[in-house]
């Protein structure tokens, strides 16, 4: 523990790590490696291990296997107190018997930092709350209690910072805000930060990488842009934003392009688009790739065309209207489409076709058979998970 | 606060219904208003009266007539000043005593406890569970426990641990040791209701921005705690300072320990020498409500208990 700041950002890299809570596993396996200065999201659903993982990193938990390794130096064994991390926690957990400008300068007032106090007062001024320095945290709303949280962990210079989706409780105008002050922090003092969130827009907005992690695994790491064009797995293409997914054997395969018998129809994706060229594979497309047309489109190289299907809601959202649309053969699919004319292009109970450009589709890695539908993780099993994860935490502790 | 209330709806524009409704506290606070005067103000100003009677001239013992006898302070003062302090240093040892050994043990049943709700109901009934005998009981058995006689000193004759011939009761130890003993639920019960609120989270964070264990137990722990330890303290140190029975020499005292307690007793039931009673029971209130009030503005905090 130096009385100096981290020069820079650090590498964290996670080996061979496993959680086990007693009768349940949290992470199994988990191999990570965020490099330094990056903004890096773990994005998965309740339960999914990513807030034991960040927990892992912070030395709130102990690892069952595996090493934690900051800037290359191995802390698995060390306490949470000796480690250069430092967190914004979900519920912020700011001292209610300190003033803010107190919670701020408390780290450094641990780690004998000189100018504790002037240098709590430049971090208040960073998040704009410097004329607010000595309320009590429960004087503040929550926006300004979590600029203070955040102020008290970038103070410290952490060579990584770790976020416990720490915009999970502001309105979505004040988290627009809070998104765009966040990522220009990270920016300004060239921090590693790890972001842990169940809202895939905002990992994709802030992260430069983001890990998809789904049953203590990470299904799937890359560039948002990466992983939302092109999705490896049912679980990240139906996580990460909307997908229309289908089944079926390849029948064609060549070195540009692979079709997929598909109900009767031919689906075709580009070959390096699918990560599997033979057998039963699910290829699929994002909703707003689809065209709807009202009459049969034209046969055409390089456009995939299914239907006619019905239309069975119609919903509007803004900027875009969503359309679920019954194709027989094929299930229910959804469209968006620009509200580029006042009202929607089609209306309920039309027939319509769609259409998309073959190099838009997609091709996944899953095993169809042992990967179906990705359905939502919310059932009273993975609730019962999380609130077990949450009791053994405090066993834990104690 | 009752009385707060009170004044702002007196002043209140007059409001029919607002009327209606301080009438009808007032009438629920009647009762207890006049509970205090009749038991608390009356007798209060009683013991005022009586502590600057003067004895009756050529009367029998006891007999004392309405006189303004200040000097009834002084010579109470300057008799029986060792006593007072005395009563201070108990009461103040005592509380601390009863502190150290009482914040482990709320700790332990508040937040180590917290997963088994069965073992920490238990362990609270546990710490109450004296009171369900009397507190003249609990004491005489210290005296039997702590006597020449008894196992445990025997003990320590043989042992050396104690020089030959030193008594363990009828010393200030045993005195301060049978306060503590008995005001141990008083110091426990509050600490515990703090600490079981206690959120863990801030003693994370407290280690997540580099506190020690240490570190964070005096600069989070505590802190969050004293609500706890203040209204412990004083449920401890107001009873401990007037407490007559530990230090009675039935009990486990000598007239070498006689707090301030003691001395109005004697002075009340032996002595009659009712004056000088009322006097010290005066003097202690003071005493007592003084450094009490500077504790609690110093600890700033109003919401005790």
């Amino acid at each position: 523990m130096a009385g100096s700041f981290a020069e820079s950002g650090a590498d964290l890299e996670l080996v061979g790590i496993t959680k086990r809570f007693p009768g349940f596993t949290a992470i199994e396996d988990l191999n990570l490696t965020i490099p330094a200065g990056s903004f890096f999201a773990l994005l998965g659903p309740s339960g999914c291990g990513k807030t034991t993982t960040l927990r892992l990193v912070a030395g709130l938990e102990e690892a069952t296997a595996g090493r934690i390794l900051i800037g290359g130096k191995d802390v698995t064994t060390t306490k949470s107190f000796q480690r250069p991390v430092n967190t914004v926690f979900q519920s912020y957990a700011l001292f209610p018997h300190m003033s803010v400008l107190e919670n701020v300068a408390f780290g450094l007032k641990r780690r004998r930092i000189a100018d504790a106090t002037a240098k709590a007062h430049e971090a208040l001024r960073l998040v704009e709350l410097d004329h607010l320095a000595q309320r009590k945290p429960q004087q503040l709303s929550g926006g300004q209690q979590q600029r203070v949280a955040l102020a008290r962990a970038v103070v410290n210079r952490p060579a990584l910072l770790l976020l416990d989706e720490p915009l999970g409780a502001l309105d979505l105008k004040l988290r627009r805000q809070m998104q765009i002050e966040l990522k220009t922090i990270q920016q300004d003092v060239g921090l590693t930060f790890l972001h842990v969130t169940h809202d895939q827009e905002e990992a994709m907005t802030m992260a430069d990488t983001v890990a998809v992690m789904n049953k203590g695994q990470i299904e799937q790491m890359g560039a948002p842009e990466e992983l939302y064009e092109l999705p490896r797995t049912a679980f990240v293409a139906n996580f990460l934003g909307q997908s229309n997914l289908f089944t079926g054997p390849v029948v064609t395969s060549t070195s540009t392009s692979i079709v997929v018998d598909v109900a009767g129809r031919r689906i075709e994706i580009p070959t390096e688009r699918a990560q599997r060229h033979a057998g039963d594979v699910t290829v699929g497309v994002r909703p707003e790739k689809l065209m709807l047309h009202t009459s049969a489109p034209e046969e055409q190289p390089d456009i995939n065309v299914v239907g006619p299907g019905r239309v069975t809601d119609v919903s509007f959202s803004g900027v875009s209207t969503q359309y679920q649309v019954a194709v027989p053969g094929l299930g229910s699919m959804v469209v968006f489409a620009q509200n580029m004319v006042f009202g929607p292009v089609v209306s309920l109970g039309a027939e319509v076709w769609l259409t998309w450009n073959t190099d838009h589709g997609f091709g996944l890695a899953d095993d169809p058979a042992d990967a179906p539908r990705f359905a939502a993780d919310t059932d009273t099993h993975s609730l019962a998970l999380q609130k077990r994860e949450k009791l053994e935490a405090e066993l834990e502790e104690a | 606060m009752a009385f707060g209330a009170f004044a702002s709806t007196a002043t209140a524009p007059a409001e029919p219904v607002v009327r209606r409704r301080s009438r009808v506290a007032l009438w629920l606070l009647l009762p207890g208003i006049l509970y205090l005067a009749l038991f608390f103000l009356a007798p209060l100003l009683s013991l005022v009266i009586t502590s600057f009677q003067a004895p009756v001239e050529f009367g029998d013992i006891g007999q004392y007539q309405t006189a303004f006898k200040w000097e009834n302070y002084t010579t109470v003062i300057g008799t029986y000043g060792p006593h007072i302090v005395r009563s201070f240093v108990f009461a103040a040892t005592a509380t601390v005593a009863a502190l150290l050994f009482s914040f482990p043990l709320a700790y332990f049943i508040g937040v180590k406890l917290r997963r088994f709700p069965l073992l920490q109901a238990l362990a609270l009934t546990l710490v109450i569970a004296p009171f369900f005998i009397s507190f003249l009981l609990r004491t005489l058995a210290w005296k039997q426990l702590l006597s020449d006689e008894s196992w445990l000193v025997s003990s320590l004759h043989g042992l050396q641990l104690l020089p030959p011939g030193a008594h363990v009761t009828g010393t200030a130890f045993s005195v301060i040791f049978g306060l503590t003993y008995n005001f141990i639920p008083f110091m426990t019960l509050p600490i515990y209701a703090s600490l079981e609120r206690l959120d863990l989270r801030y003693v994370e964070a407290g280690g997540d921005l580099y506190a020690s264990p240490a570190s964070t137990f005096l600069r989070v722990t505590v802190p969050l705690a004293a609500p706890g330890i203040i209204s412990g303290a004083l449920l401890t140190f107001i009873p401990a300072a007037g407490d007559y029975i530990n230090a009675s020499r039935d009990f486990l005292g000598s007239t070498d320990t006689a707090m301030i307690g003691n001395v109005i007793e004697a002075n009340f039931l032996v002595l009659q020498n009712y004056p000088a009673a009322a006097a010290l029971s005066l003097i202690l209130m003071v005493a007592i409500l003084i450094p009490v009030s500077v504790y609690v503005v110093r600890s700033g905090t109003d919401d005790l208990l």
